[in-house]
């Protein structure tokens, strides 16, 4: 053994060129394999998992892992979209082909449906639907028996994700408690829940927004249109640009214009800003996403401005 | 983090073009794709000593934060009446940590430079999160000691050390934290330098940088301090920027010795007929033509293929899941493991073992869990607790249970076989999770083989605080 400790004049560290010599196995292969690794533990250890897409980029590159683990099999899961009802038409048209194209199974899970039957109050033509999910979530989860949700998130999106396991217990209510997670060591993922609990899965903890779309432009996988730089009608309402649409119109004072813009996220058409943004390309978006000073959700997500801790708040409801 | 012009020097940049919303020029190798490699990183030391800080000192000044994410943390300084801000909140931010000023769980955070990622696990320094600081260290290629300098290595600064390095932890940076609090006083920044000293010897640490920093004024963290001219080392940066990456699981070709190993996850039915065993491979490369015994059966065959959805590869390397075509229809499913035939690991239904307790409920012999190990889980029974490890003396004594936070040795038999290697030869095969069936909650991390401790070559008082 040789122990190197560095006296306040002379420093020994590792020499430059063990880390010079270019790595044959780069950063993306490592989060591939480890998802691709996640995604066959929860199919193995779990009795019924389903796979959450949004038709977002983060569940678009989540069904792409879940192929590269399971083929040229099925996979052993179906696929759920949680739907508001405030959808961009584009990202209904992906997911759908998406899916098709895959031979899986879709299921959905209506917010609408959850207002229909009572189950959540009806916020009103336009209102924003992004917390109801939680409650067409969970009765899902409870309809079909899951007991783990695969999901796209990232730990990097939010100061409350940071914290989170890459399993993430949810007891009898659905709720998340960050108080008591449970220990989780290296990749031993441990899949085993009690009856009416489940697991949220999380094979993208440790990818940033960057690695997502530097791992899209290498696979070349197919996004919504959205994603990139299009003309669209826009309105500007507490700092953010909501795309005008049959649920969101100019309210008294404020005035939709023409503007090139993409999303950098995609969610509720009610919540979901665009930015401003020539990128019309997955290499364009790359530098965008690089230089960019703005987080994510900061630039996009109306519901994270409630208050200091509100995706803590909704994560322990039970959202996604 | 600051921007390195070519891989070969590190530039900190005053001010400006360096980090986010700099015109990054992200290096590419030959396939168009960045040639980034990843380091994993954890905080660990004991509560109060400037962890949080220090990491949210480090992704401040590296221009790694956003700038809503600097408004919001302002926002919240301002609401607890904090003039400017407190760089606790980058990484502590759950309700309850910001009440209390503490972190109770482990939080990820990332960076990058054009030719690294770093995964940043920043630890909770309270001995009641002991499980938490375990989990953030397990899967760290080097940790990163916080040390309150004025006041020395505290217990619980050892028993993280001590958990690290049992974790296999072999690279410590060691931030001698506070300088600004003592006028940077040398004696102070020496003295931490003896423990650690120390400490690395018996703990067969393989390097110790130690550096004295003020988190909280970021004097030597990314940028050079001018308040201590007695010390010409690297800051904490350089030191990250300079450290070995894929310690952990191996991937740069420093793996811990053992031959190549395949833990089945899965089995891939193929359209002809045939079948494909999936997993992600450890310990050392696996290529077509490879002799391997499927493990516990002791069935020996020959791997023809390995494939990916990309295609088939000439050589699986560590790190990368796979699946591979055997020549024989040998019996294989989900829990075996598919090992070098010129290095075997061992077979056993009992093992001696290192184990980490996190549960209130004390570890004695006689009762019952289930083990995960790889991809396969068993009934196990304690035959006897044998030993306690006292962090601060770092030696084994006599016990027969563990109590909350005690690290010691155990002998566990299990119901179905194990093929396990020691520890220190791999960190796939070489660990396991104990878990209370009837929570199901995960109580204990399990390493193969006893501690690698070398003994004091010393009188063991210099090991005693000094606080």
């Amino acid at each position: 053994m040789t122990t190197t400790l560095d006296p306040p004049t002379s420093t020994t560290v590792a020499s430059r060129s063990s880390i010079a010599a270019r790595p044959t196995v780069d950063h993306l292969d490592l989060l591939e394999a480890h998802a691709i690794f996640i995604m066959r533990e929860v199919a193995a250890e779990c009795e019924r998992p389903v796979l959450l897409f949004s038709g977002g980029k983060d569940s678009a590159v989540l069904l792409r892992v879940a192929e590269k683990a399971f083929r040229p099999g099925r996979l052993p899961f179906p696929v759920m979209h949680i739907d508001t009802g405030h959808n961009f038409p584009e990202v209904i048209d992906f997911r759908d082909r998406r899916v098709a194209e895959l031979g899986e199974r879709l299921l959905i899970a209506s917010v609408q449906e959850s207002i229909d039957t009572g189950r959540v109050a009806d916020p009103g033509h336009g209102g924003m639907r992004n917390r109801l999910q939680t409650t067409a979530l969970l009765d899902a989860i409870t309809a079909h028996g899951f007991d783990a949700c695969i999901g796209g998130a990232r730990r990097d999106e939010d100061k409350a994700r940071a914290k989170e396991r890459v399993l993430s217990f949810r007891d009898a209510f659905g709720q998340w408690d960050p108080k008591r997670q449970r220990p989780e060591l290296w990749q031993l993922y441990s899949g085993q829940v009690g009856p009416g609990e489940h697991l949220r899965a999380f094979p993208l903890s440790d990818w940033t927004e960057l690695d997502i779309w530097q791992y899209i432009e290498r696979e070349a996988i197919e996004l919504p249109s959205i994603y990139y730089a299009h003309r669209r009608s826009v309105i500007e309402r507490d700092g953010m640009l909501l795309a005008e649409s049959e649920w969101v119109a100019p309210r008294p004072g404020e005035a939709s214009y023409e503007e090139t813009v993409r999303f950098r996220t995609v969610g509720d058409a009610t919540c979901t800003g665009a930015v401003r943004s020539e990128a019309s390309t997955v290499e364009r978006i790359i530098h965008e996403v690089a230089i960019s000073r703005v987080s994510e959700r900061g630039a996009t997500r109306a519901d994270d401005r409630f208050s200091e801790t509100s995706m803590e708040d909704r994560k322990r409801e039970g959202y996604f | 983090m600051a921007a390195i012009a070519d891989g070969t020097d590190a530039v900190v940049e005053a001010g400006g073009k360096s980090g986010r919303g700099s015109d990054a020029d992200v290096s590419r190798g030959a396939a168009g794709q960045p040639v980034m490699d990843l380091l994993r990183f954890a905080a660990v030391g004991s509560v109060d000593d400037g962890k949080s800080t220090l990491i949210g000192r480090l992704l401040h000044d590296t221009k790694q934060l956003f700038d809503d994410q600097i408004e919001a943390i302002e926002a919240a300084s301002r609401r607890r009446g904090i003039d400017g801000m407190d760089l606790s909140f980058v990484t502590d931010g759950l309700r309850a940590e910001r009440e209390q000023g503490i972190t109770i769980d482990v939080a990820y955070r990332y960076a990058a430079t054009p030719t690294r990622k770093f995964v940043i696990a920043d630890c909770p320094g309270h001995v009641q999160y002991t499980r938490n600081m375990a989990t953030g260290a397990s899967t760290a290629d080097l940790a990163l000691v916080v040390v309150d300098a004025p006041k020395g290595l505290r217990e619980q600064t050892r028993r993280h050390v001590c958990i690290a390095a049992l974790l296999g932890v072999r690279h410590l940076i060691v931030a001698a934290n506070k300088m600004d609090q003592i006028d940077w006083d040398q004696s102070a920044y020496d003295r931490v330098v003896t423990e650690m000293a120390h400490l690395s010897e018996r703990l067969g640490v393989v390097s110790c940088t130690v550096i004295p920093v003020s988190a909280l004024h970021g004097d030597n963290v990314a940028d050079r301090t001018h308040a201590a001219l007695w010390y010409d080392g690297p800051t904490i940066l350089e030191a990250l920027e300079q450290a070995p990456a894929g310690e952990w699981a191996g991937v740069q070709g420093t793996h811990r010795g053992s031959g190549a190993r395949l833990p089945v996850q899965w089995v891939l039915r193929q359209p002809g007929g045939g079948r494909t065993y999936a997993g992600m491979i450890n310990g050392g490369p696996l290529r077509p033509g490879g002799e391997v015994v499927v493990l516990p059966s002791g069935q020996r065959s020959k791997v023809t293929a390995v494939e990916t959805l990309d295609g088939p590869l000439g050589e699986a390397a560590v790190g990368l899941s796979v699946s591979v075509q055997l020549a024989d229809d040998v019996d294989v499913s989900r829990g075996d493991l598919l090992a070098a035939a010129d290095d075997l690991p061992d077979v056993v239904t009992q093992l001696v073992a290192t184990v980490c307790w996190f549960d209130r409920k004390p570890l004695v012999a006689g009762a019952q869990y289930r083990i995960k190990h790889t991809t396969r889980v068993t009934p196990a029974r304690i035959v006897s607790v044998d030993a306690r490890l006292d962090v601060n003396r770092l030696e084994l004594l006599p016990a027969d249970s563990l109590g909350e936070n005690d690290i010691g040795t155990v002998t566990i038999s299990v119901a179905s076989p194990l093929a396990v290697d020691p520890y220190h030869r791999n960190r796939i095969t070489g660990s396991f999770v104990v878990i209370d069936p009837t929570t199901n909650g995960t109580v204990a991390a399990g390493m193969v083989g006893l501690p690698d401790l070398t003994p004091p070559d010393e009188d063991p008082a210099s090991l005693v605080d000094h606080a």
